[in-house]
Formats: C-alpha cells, sequence, structure tokens
C-alpha cells in the first residue's frame, strides 16, 4: 500500500434529529489500486459510511480524506464537486437515468468534473471505447437506457464511474441484481477495468462467496461501531 | 447536455407534461383571444366613424351629442336651424357638411334623414365606405336605404314597403307616407347597420300634414302632392364635417362654438370617443382581470403536478447527486423544467390563438363587426408570454425548494 486514496479516521456521525441512531469509524483505509470488499448485512451501516466518503453528508468528528484531501474541510457544494472529479459510484440497481441514452448517462458526470472531463479527451470517443471493452454491443449507445437489460444497464453503469479515470470507484451491491453467470461475467468486466485503470475499489456486498477476487475483505463489524438507543 | 436531459426527462412523462403544457396553452391563448378581442373592440369603437373633422349640433355635452348623433343612444335636446346650417357650410374651410336629421324610428330602429353625401363622406375603420350589398342608394322621395342589422332582423328585401313611426317607441305612425325599401347596406360594425336612411326631404315630407309634433286631423296630402312640393328643412339634428385643411379644424371648432346667432357645439369625434371609451372601458378591465386569473390558475397547477412528480423522482435525483450534481443544481433543474413547460405552453398557445383567429375572423367580423387583426405578436403580447414564463419559475421555486431539502436529506440514498 504505497499511497492511500481513502483514509477514515475517528470519523463519528449522528443522524440529525434520530437520535438513536449514529455511527464511528475509527479507522478504514483503502490504498491506490487495491479492491477492498466490505461485507455486511442491511442495517450494518453500509448507506451511511458510503455517504460519508462520497460527501453527501459530513460527519460531526474525525476527517475523511480522500485522493489526498480532507473532504470535511469543504463546503457542501465544494464536497459535491470533488466527488464529481475522483469517485465513480456505481448502485445496486436503476443507475441510469431512464429517458438518457446510454452516451447521456456516461457523460453525465463529466458536466460537473472539468478536470476529469480533460483526462476522458475525447469524451465520446472514450464512452465508446468503454462501452467496447465492457462488451456492449456497438448500437447501444446511442441507445435509450431504459431498452437495456438490468445487465447491461450494470455494465453501462462501470463504463460511466470509469470515464475520466476517477481514483475510486464506490459500488454498492452492484451485482445483487445480477443472476448468478451475469455476476461472475460482470465481475470479470469490473476487476479487469479497474486493473487496467490503475483504479481503487470498495465494494459493498452481502455475499461473502465474492470476497476471493478482492484484495481485501473487511466486515463492517469490524471497523464500524454502531449505537441504536432502544429506548 | 442539462438541457437536453431535461428536455428528454419531460418527454419520458409526456401525459403528464403534456396535460399541463396544454392548460397553459388554453389559458395564455384565452388571455391573448381576450386581449385582442379587447383592442380589436376599442379600434373598432374609435373607427365607428373616421374622414369626419368635426360633427357639429345644439349646445350640449360632447358624449351625449357624439351618443346621439353617431350611435344613435339618447336625443337631441335642441335642433340646429336650418340658417345655422347653411351658415356654416357657406363657410370656406368647410369641405364638405352631410345634415343629419333624427326623431323618427321604425320598429326598433333610428330613421335618420341626411344627404347622398352621407354615403360618400361616412368612413369608418379608417377609410371604408358604406357599400350598398344590395339594391341601391335611394332615388325617389319614398326611398330609403336600410342597415344590415335592421334588414337581417326585420327580414326585409330591396322593394318592401316600411312605415315610419313618428318619435321613438310610438304608435303614431305617418301611414300616409309608406316607404320602400331601396337598398341595403353591408355589415360594416357601425350604428349605421342599425339605421334606416331616408332622405332629408322625405323626413320633411313625412311631417307635411303635422303640426308641433301631432298630424292635423283630417288632413293627408297625397305623396303625388308632396313631391311637387319644396321641401325645406326647418333644422337639422346635427351635422358631419369635413375641413378643407386639417390645420383649420380647430379654429373652425372655435368659430362654430362660438357661433353667435344660436349655441352651437362642434366636437372633435376622435376626442369624443376616448371620452367615452374611458366610460365603457371598465368591462373590458373585468374581462382581463379573469383571464389572467385563469392563467394563473394553469400556473398552479404545474405547480401541483411538478410537486406531485417529486417522489417518484428521487431516484432521478439521487443519480444526479452521485454524478456530482449539487442540491442547487436540483433546484435549477426543476426551475428550468418548469420554465419550459410554461414555453411551450406559451408558444403552443399562440400557435392556438393565431389558429383561432385565422378560422374566427370572417365569422366575428360578419356577425358583431369587430375585425381582429391576425398580425405578428405584438410587444404586449410577448411580454405576456415572458411574463408567464418567468411566473412559473416563481411558482416552481415552491417545489424546487423541497427537491433541495429533499436532495440534502436524501443524497445518493433513495429512500422509498
Amino acid at each position: 500500500m504505497s499511497q492511500s486514496v481513502l483514509e477514515l479516521k475517528d470519523v463519528s456521525f449522528r443522524w440529525p434529529g434520530r437520535t438513536g441512531f449514529a455511527l464511528s469509524v475509527p479507522a478504514l483505509g483503502v490504498g491506490a489500486g487495491e479492491t477492498v470488499m466490505l461485507l455486511g448485512q442491511s442495517g450494518s451501516g453500509k448507506s451511511t459510511l458510503l455517504s460519508l466518503i462520497c460527501g453527501t453528508i459530513a460527519p460531526d468528528r474525525g476527517r475523511i480524506d480522500v485522493a489526498g484531501t480532507d473532504i470535511t474541510t469543504l463546503s457542501g457544494g465544494g464536497r459535491d464537486r470533488f466527488r464529481a472529479e475522483t469517485i465513480g459510484v456505481i448502485f445496486q440497481q436503476f443507475n441510469l437515468l431512464p429517458f438518457g441514452s446510454v452516451a447521456d448517462n456516461i457523460l453525465l458526470p463529466l458536466q460537473f468534473a472539468s478536470k476529469r472531463k480533460a483526462r476522458a479527451g475525447d469524451a465520446r470517443a472514450t464512452a465508446q471505447d468503454l462501452c467496447h471493452a465492457l462488451g456492449l454491443p456497438e448500437d447501444v449507445f446511442t441507445a435509450k437506457s431504459n431498452t437495456l437489460s438490468v445487465g447491461q444497464q450494470q455494465r453501462v453503469a462501470v463504463a460511466r464511474a470509469l470515464i475520466g479515470q476517477p481514483p475510486l470507484i464506490i459500488a454498492d451491491e452492484p451485482t445483487s441484481a445480477l443472476d448468478a453467470t451475469t455476476q461472475a461475467a460482470f465481475l470479470d468486466l469490473l476487476f479487469q477495468q479497474v486493473a487496467g485503470f490503475g483504479t481503487s475499489l470498495l465494494m459493498v456486498s452481502h455475499d461473502p462467496r465474492l470476497g476471493a477476487r478482492f484484495d481485501r475483505v473487511i466486515s463492517m463489524e469490524d471497523i464500524v461501531q454502531m449505537e441504536r438507543a432502544t429506548a | 447536455m442539462i438541457l437536453r436531459l431535461a428536455i428528454a426527462s419531460l418527454l419520458a412523462r409526456a401525459v403528464t407534461v403534456g396535460m399541463t403544457v396544454l392548460a397553459i396553452a388554453l389559458s395564455v391563448a384565452l388571455f391573448l383571444f381576450v386581449e385582442k378581442v379587447r383592442t380589436g373592440a376599442k379600434a373598432s369603437f374609435a373607427d365607428t366613424i373616421s374622414g369626419t373633422d368635426l360633427i357639429v349640433g345644439a349646445r350640449s355635452g360632447s358624449v351625449q351629442l357624439l351618443l346621439y348623433s353617431v350611435f344613435r343612444i339618447g336625443n337631441a335636446t335642441n335642433n340646429v336651424t336650418w340658417e345655422s346650417y347653411q351658415d356654416i357650410s357657406a363657410r370656406e374651410d368647410v369641405d364638405w357638411i352631410v345634415p343629419i336629421s333624427l326623431g323618427d324610428s321604425h320598429r326598433q330602429f333610428r330613421v335618420m334623414g341626411t344627404t347622398r353625401a352621407f354615403f360618400e363622406h361616412y368612413k369608418y375603420r379608417q377609410d371604408r365606405v358604406l357599400e350598398v350589398s344590395n339594391g341601391v342608394i335611394m332615388d325617389d322621395l319614398f326611398d330609403t336605404v336600410i342597415g344590415a342589422d335592421v334588414a337581417t332582423t326585420l327580414g326585409y328585401d330591396v322593394g318592401d314597403p316600411i312605415v315610419v313611426a313618428h318619435g321613438l317607441a310610438s304608435f303614431v305612425e305617418h301611414k300616409d307616407q309608406p316607404f320602400r325599401v331601396s337598398g341595403i347596406l353591408g355589415k360594416t360594425g357601425t350604428p349605421v347597420d342599425r339605421t334606416v336612411i331616408v332622405s332629408l326631404e322625405a323626413i320633411e315630407a313625412i311631417h307635411v300634414d303635422w303640426q308641433s309634433g301631432a298630424q292635423i286631423p283630417g288632413q293627408s296630402t297625397p305623396a303625388d302632392v308632396i313631391r311637387q312640393m319644396e321641401l325645406e328643412p326647418q333644422a337639422v339634428t346635427a351635422a358631419l364635417v369635413g375641413v378643407s385643411s386639417p390645420l383649420k379644424t380647430f379654429a373652425l371648432q372655435r368659430a362654430i362654438n362660438e357661433y353667435p346667432e344660436e349655441p352651437l357645439l362642434a366636437i372633435l369625434p376622435g376626442v369624443a370617443l376616448q371620452e367615452l371609451w374611458g366610460i365603457v372601458g371598465i368591462a373590458e378591465t373585468a374581462l382581463l382581470a379573469v383571464s389572467a386569473m385563469v392563467v394563473v390558475t394553469a400556473l398552479i397547477g404545474m405547480m401541483a403536478t411538478v410537486f406531485s412528480s417529486l417522489n417518484e423522482r428521487r431516484r432521478e435525483m439521487a443519480i444526479f447527486r452521485a454524478m456530482g450534481a449539487r442540491p442547487l443544481t436540483i433546484f435549477a433543474l426543476l426551475v428550468l423544467e418548469a420554465m419550459l413547460i410554461a414555453a411551450a405552453g406559451a408558444v403552443l398557445g399562440l400557435a392556438l390563438l393565431y389558429l383561432a383567429l385565422m378560422i374566427a375572423q370572417p365569422v366575428i367580423d360578419a356577425a358583431f363587426g369587430l375585425w381582429l387583426p391576425v398580425e405578428a405578436p405584438t410587444l404586449r403580447e410577448v411580454r405576456v408570454v415572458l411574463g408567464v414564463i418567468a411566473a412559473s419559475a416563481i411558482v416552481s421555486m415552491v417545489p424546487a425548494i423541497r427537491a433541495y431539502r429533499l436532495s440534502l436529506a436524501d443524497g445518493m440514498n433513495v429512500r422509498t
């Protein structure tokens, strides 16, 4: 682990209003080019942790370094811009704007990130190359994204996360909507691309069988302390 | 690209968005149509009489003189003596003069005695002259030319006989001297449509056997005898005057107003029409206010639509947020969306307006004599369209603020 892409230290967060729910992360790190799996059941605070890393919520205490910048020092809008520049996000499903074309969806994050846009070069050509590399049919590029199968949609989401080579990819259970065979094929492509770009991957899943592919598997219980008041 | 996505998002919800666009389009079309009718009515009103420089009558109020001489509403308090009339017509700054003699009626329509010069000089809607659509202008002493409304209401045709009643709403009729319809005028949208026009001499003729407003008992002069008589009127009700040069209008007006032999009044028709419109113009403002309320209603409808779409679009907003969009971007996106809807509605409304105008224009002109010009949007109409778009932006801020809050709270997570 030469250089760290993600570093959380003594982070604690309490949902406003819901006093019963708080979460703290003493330490979590992801190195450059490292693939890490976060294993945890639903309700283990995964969503909150990912929101903290992506900067859509700010912790009450602690520091979160993403690609060398402590995002807790940034303003809300600053974190949004920073996220656009440095993090590619893949959701569980319904990743795409259904009314937009595949091209629109892949190019969307570049609208909010000028440096990433510059890195992508000829964005349309890059997007097309990514589609090709991810095994998507040629004619899919201009198709409306709601005409695609779920597996195809997830691959488009990967292309969108990878375009402009952000240093970190966050994937939130990207395979849970896929069947076993598509799942394997999807992960093969994802790992291939992530390795190719030298991007770090932080993937959340509840399925321990997928763990073998990753450099490291971290269990949510080991890094996150949850606080749930019963009274 | 964001604009393209916003349009794509709207198209994806074509049905609800379409309904909203239609509601705004109809309201805008209605508003602009009312506006058109309003300005058209005002113009038509102002166009009731044109080409006439002065209207001369006995001294009263200018609006009153205008009302009875042009609109045939109310009565003259006094007449202008024939001597005064001739004095004025002899002046060299008078280019032409047309006498008008009122006082008798046929059914619910006024009878107006005048000369053939009336058909030459009475102009409406800038420079349109009266046209006989059927028959000819009166030739004989007992000929009459009737307005379009008179013909349609009473079902008269050329050659039909009509009997003129003495005074208004009177049962006393000039039965001895029946008239014959010699011509029917085309629709003008002016009070001429509701007028029975006879010659000035005819007015005298039917009163030959009358004295101080009543028929002399037992006396009835045959028409042939009347035809031989010298029928010089004692007085006229009013006169339309054209000056030889526009520069002399005011001098002539002053001269008539200061006419020493008789108290007279000369008015500028345009000025008096303005005065009158000031009185009747209140109704148009009320109409305009109502149609403005319709536009407001449509905009509130749009706000409701945007509001109800928020919940089902939280996924969309979460995607935008994950891609790095700020909550402010989400806010702007919704306002932009509302403005697009309003713009589409306003443009469609304009199109509807022109379509309606093109279809309805000849019908309205024929039925009401109201001419609605089909012309490029006026500055005022463009302002209305821009106003609707601006109002939509303001109205949409309510749901946009809600979306802003939601996206701030939700972040990239979607709680459904």
